[in-house]
């Protein structure tokens, strides 16, 4: 019975938990004391609910204990005291104000806005970002997100501290920011969104059942972004590239683990309530955006042009590349230039995407990057140039840190040495299951 | 995990009348707060059973019969598609959906049942998957080496 009653406040906490803190924030002006409060009447509900029930509304029960303790601990506490010196005095002489202006429901939503824009403070780490994001709008435990990054929880538990211990130091003011600072604050929201996005996304089989629920809860935080910042086009472009990511999770991985590839995945096990929320969320994005789009609407629009493609032969290659070259306008970097070159290929041929591959081969940062030589050689394996190709795949080989990939590449390698050695130029395919490359 | 809720018919949602504007707005506000959290993924409430049909089954024999469908109790209403931690999560939910209009008398509930996914079949259908798969990626490859020669 006490279980099912740990059970309810549980939910109810995560359900609570952010409106609660953000609330309690405006209220004393400091993160890390509002987490703190909310906290204490969780403790308060876990000790009371049990005997007496869950109350009928039990945000406001947690809402109005909370705010009681925050007057007992400005009163009483000299470092709160100082830290919140103007709503310190304001509590004391009017405190049904205060009661009043916390009580209210217009502005949660900015709250909660605000919330995300201080949890995401480009003062702080990436990774204590996503943690303290986890833990004030996602209502996990320290220990759950410790699971889900493959983390001690000491770490975690520490990360955490420090990043409110930051913010306060940094004094970090609970706003929405506006103007020029505006779009550089928002992408630091959206990184964190998508990192922890991506952080369920590579969780791999066997991994604790936090590291795929990530996925679940940036989606979430996704959304919620979206109905608090609706006129922004990348946040609507972020939540349709997750969305439509998430909608090919159970067809891009085998039993045993292993990576499907684009081409060969199941799409009747894509999730097609996924897929039409996903391009819905990208037709908001669109209509909103001004100029040119930004990278998280360029990267779902190229994940909406697999997500259309009934079967893979149907993939629009042509608009693909067209995406690829403006999104690597966008961002400059050379892995958005391997895939457009994928993309000219699959769309124009193989020898169009060699063209763009040499430009490539040139720049610094992809000497050791083992899919620049693997592509290379799966395009000239497809033109009948099996001595360079077979060097690009041993190469390739070299540079990979994956077994399984490896395998792959020096099988690949072995096909082109057979190819030469039988004195055919003609058409290449290998005999098993030809390596293929797609954009990511 | 993803729920679906259904809610179920009444007297009142069979009558086909349209909803008090009041419920309208509660009901509204309870949905725009599921979208609010990130929780909703779709939701839509159905016209009465006489506007709908059913198709009967006896072995290989079909019928198809029209409405109205009497056992009101028994049908459903509406549904709506969540995406929560938990089961506890989801109940904690819809215990604030508004309560549903109804006759004299007559009682009604939600009920929450956990959607299968695809992934839920993983393990248990693997290798029929597997195969299945398989299957399509060489028929799909043999179309895709006919129609690109590689030359």
């Amino acid at each position: 019975m006490a279980t099912d009653t740990h059970r309810a406040i549980e939910a109810v906490w995560r359900i609570e938990a952010p409106r609660l803190i953000a609330g309690l924030t405006r209220l004393v002006h400091d993160v890390g004391a509002a987490e703190e409060l909310a906290q204490d009447a969780l403790v308060a509900a876990l000790e009371q609910w049990p005997a007496d029930g869950v109350p009928g509304n039990p945000g406001a029960w947690l809402m109005t204990t909370a705010r009681r303790r925050a007057i007992d601990r400005v009163r009483r506490n000299e470092t709160l005291r100082r830290k919140v010196e103007q709503v310190g005095r304001d509590l004391d002489e009017t405190t049904p104000d205060i009661a009043a202006q916390v009580a209210e429901d217009d502005g949660i939503g900015d709250d909660l806005l605000r919330l995300m824009f201080v949890a995401c403070h480009p003062v702080l780490s990436t990774e204590a970002r996503a943690a303290l994001t986890l833990r004030l709008l996602g209502g996990l435990t320290t220990g759950e997100i410790a699971r889900a990054f493959l983390t001690p929880e000491a770490t975690v538990a520490q990360r955490i501290v420090r990043a409110k211990k930051t913010l306060t130091a940094a004094r970090v003011p609970f706003e929405v920011p506006q103007g020029d600072e505006r779009a550089a604050r928002l992408a630091s929201v959206l990184e964190v969104v998508y990192l922890i996005f991506n952080e369920g996304y590579s969780a791999t089989a066997g991994d604790d059942w936090m590291r795929p629920a990530l996925c679940a809860e940036a989606l979430r935080l996704g959304r919620v972004l979206a109905g608090l910042a609706p006129s922004e086009p990348e946040v609507h472009g972020l939540v349709a590239l997750m969305e439509i990511q998430a909608s090919r999770a159970a067809a891009r991985t085998a039993r045993g683990g292993e990576p499907i590839l684009l081409a060969d995945q199941n799409r009747a096990r894509w999730d097609q309530l996924l897929i039409r929320r996903g391009l819905a969320a990208l037709d908001r994005a669109e209509v909103l955006v001004e100029g040119q789009p930004g990278p998280y609407v360029l990267q779902a629009a190229i994940a909406a042009c697999h997500a259309r493609a009934r079967r893979f032969e149907d993939t629009d290659w042509p608009r693909i590349a067209q995406l690829y070259e403006r999104l690597a306008a966008s961002v400059a970097s050379p892995v958005v230039e391997l895939n457009r070159a994928v993309a000219l290929s699959m769309a124009f041929g193989p020898e169009t995407g060699l063209a763009l591959l040499d430009q490539l081969t040139a720049v610094p940062a992809l000497h050791n990057y083992h899919l620049l030589p693997s592509v290379r050689g799966d395009f000239l394996a497809k033109l009948g140039r099996p001595v360079e190709a077979r060097a690009e795949f041993e190469r390739a080989a070299a540079l990979t840190r994956n077994e399984r990939e490896r395998t792959l590449l020096l099988n690949r390698a072995a096909d082109c040495a057979r190819l030469n050695a039988a004195g055919r130029a003609g058409p290449q395919r290998s005999p098993g299951r030809p390596e293929r490359r797609r954009p990511a | 995990m993803r729920f679906m809720v259904i809610t179920k018919a009444t007297s009142v949602s069979e009558a086909g009348l349209p909803p008090e504007p009041e419920d309208f707005e509660t009901m509204g506000a309870f949905i725009q707060e599921l979208v609010d959290a990130g929780v909703l993924l779709a939701a839509d409430g159905l016209h009465p059973s006489a506007q709908g049909a059913r198709i009967y089954v006896d072995g290989g024999k079909k019928t198809v019969v029209d409405g109205p469908f009497t056992e009101t109790k028994e049908l459903i209403a509406g549904y709506f598609l969540v995406e929560t931690k938990s089961l506890e999560e989801c109940v904690e939910w819809f215990k604030r959906c508004p309560t549903m209009r109804v006759g004299e008398g007559e009682q009604t509930n939600l009920e929450i049942r956990r959607v299968a996914l695809a992934e839920d079949f993983g393990d248990q259908f693997g290798e029929e998957f597997t195969a299945e798969l398989r299957e399509t990626v060489e028929k799909r490859e043999a179309t895709v080496a006919s129609r690109h020669p590689a030359e």
